[in-house]
């Protein structure tokens, strides 16, 4: 234990690299989800049928998977040799993500009366504008729930980049156990209110979107 | 083919020999109608006679298997830009108001003339104030959709399609997911409208509008249309048997 509190400055880097690494995955999975469901539900059946099939193949396969693809699989044909692991982490998390991401929101078109979507048509707005002013700014608003959910799996998830050599939380909670195995437990225990809080925060911002936009209306 | 209503007007929608099938369901069949600038044409029928079907086919909301549909001498564009172009010439007032829920009254009037329009902002919401102000609901402008009673909200979804300076008016049923004293409010803007001249097709069991404001009545049973007339000889002295049939239901109530 005290071997974790007099290197807590390695502690706060390692998370300092987690929410680093979550944060970019949010907002590149939100955006690449985004995509993704614009593709499946629009007028051209080229790209609906590859976002459909994107996000079966991807979402049914465990992260690690992805992982070992970017971090292995690619790199030997020729892709991402020279992309620093954090981006690698980074993409690896958000295409896994992004399927999710699209699975929430297409909850939330759905939520979205039908009608709305129609009179948006009936004044003249082309898919895109119908998509961007009327659809998805309602269906954001009904997936915060399960796009915060979406968020805090994610979080968890990029310590999976462990395994791959980044010193994220993950990374560095085992650099200590390893050293110290009988201060397992109390190093474990740090890390866990470290994930703790950062999750917290994540529920915090999602409670906070969804009563200020349930007030709006 | 009778012309009432029609005559001595410059033609603005034409329907020639339109058909349009719902798998098996023939719900339109042989639909010939020609709507003059500035007329005032009520669709009138039973329930299933694809009385929505022939308004939503004429801003193609729904397409058709058969025939044309013109407007102002042009035939409808398929599919994209032009057919986008398009539905902003012509108005449309469901019978569920369809407000956008997360943008405020004056919003929702703005949002069709800058985004599709791309008129200034400060133009378009001086053009929303007046026309809310028109159809009475100026000082909830700042509202939401959901702060408003039904005829409000009906009234709302009015300014919403004027604001886009439709060449035509569809209304279907405008009047009736409300309750009985709304259906008044919206019923004076409508009428209001068509002594302005507005063309307008409007589908509704509301014979006082129909009298008052109609150039001609159209009555629709089973995808076809079976009579047409002015208003008062259409209600006094129905032709066809579908439509004595239909009238003495409704005059029951
Ligand atoms: N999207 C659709 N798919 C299949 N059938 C449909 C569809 N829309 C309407 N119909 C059928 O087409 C027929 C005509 O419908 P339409 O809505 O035009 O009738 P209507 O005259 O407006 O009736 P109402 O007075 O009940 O509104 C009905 O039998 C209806 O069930
Ligand atoms: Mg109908």
């Amino acid at each position: 234990m005290n071997e974790v509190f007099s290197n807590f400055d390695l502690v706060l880097r390692a998370f300092w690299l987690t929410v680093q690494i979550a944060a970019l995955s949010g907002v590149v999975s939100l955006v690449l989800g985004t995509v993704l469901v614009a593709m499946r539900i629009g007028p051209i059946g080229v790209l609906r049928q590859f976002a459909t099939t994107y996000v079966t193949l991807v979402r049914n396969t465990p992260l690690l998977v992805v992982f070992i693809f970017i971090f292995i699989a690619a790199p030997n044909v020729g892709w991402f040799v020279h992309t620093p692991f954090l981006l690698k982490g980074v993409i690896a998390v958000s295409l896994y993500t992004s399927t999710f991401v699209c699975e929430a929101l297409r909850s939330g078109i759905n939520a979205v009366p039908v009608g709305q979507a129609e009179a948006a048509r009936a004044i003249g707005m082309t898919f895109s504008q119908n998509l961007a002013h009327v659809v998805l700014p309602q269906a954001f608003r009904a997936s915060v729930p399960p796009l915060g959910s979406t968020m805090i799996a994610m979080t968890k998830n990029t310590s999976v980049a462990a395994v791959f050599g980044l010193m994220e939380a993950t990374g560095r909670m085992r650099f200590f156990t390893n050293r110290h195995a009988d201060d397992a437990v109390g190093i474990l225990i740090v890390f866990a209110v470290g994930y703790i809080v950062i999750v917290e925060l994540i529920s915090l911002a999602s409670y906070g979107l969804e009563r200020r936009w349930r007030a709006a209306r | 083919m009778t012309d009432v209503g029609t005559v001595g007007r410059e033609p603005l929608v034409a329907l020639d020999h339109v058909d349009k099938w719902f798998g098996q369901l023939h719900v339109l069949q042989d639909i010939n109608l020609v709507i003059g600038r500035g007329e005032v044409v009520v669709v009138i029928g039973p329930s299933g006679s694809g009385k929505s079907t022939l308004c939503r086919a004429i801003n193609r909301l729904e397409t058709i298997d058969k025939g044309t549909i013109a407007l102002d001498g042009q035939p409808l564009p398929q599919e994209g830009k032009a057919l986008a172009q398009l539905r902003a010439e012509v108005g449309m007032v469901f019978q569920s108001f369809n407000l956008f829920a997360h943008k405020t009254i004056l919003e929702n009037v703005m949002l069709g003339p800058v985004k599709v329009r791309k008129q200034p902002k400060a133009d378009a919401e001086k053009r929303a104030r007046e026309l809310l102000d028109r159809v009475g609901v100026g000082h909830q402008a700042e509202k939401y959709p959901a702060q408003l009673s039904g005829g409000q909200q009906q009234r709302v979804a009015i300014a919403r399609a004027l604001a886009m300076e439709p060449k035509v008016m569809l209304f279907d049923e405008p009047t009736s997911a409300l309750d009985p004293e709304m259906i008044k409010e919206v019923l004076d803007v409508m009428v209001d409208l068509a002594r302005g001249g507005m063309t307008m097709v409007v589908v509704t069991h509301e014979m006082g509008f129909a009298r008052t404001a109609g150039d001609r009545v159209v009555f629709m049973a089973d995808g076809r249309i079976v009579e047409e007339n002015t208003p008062e000889e259409f209600f006094d002295n129905p032709r066809s048997e579908r439509a004595k049939d239909f009238l003495s239901k409704i005059l029951k109530h």
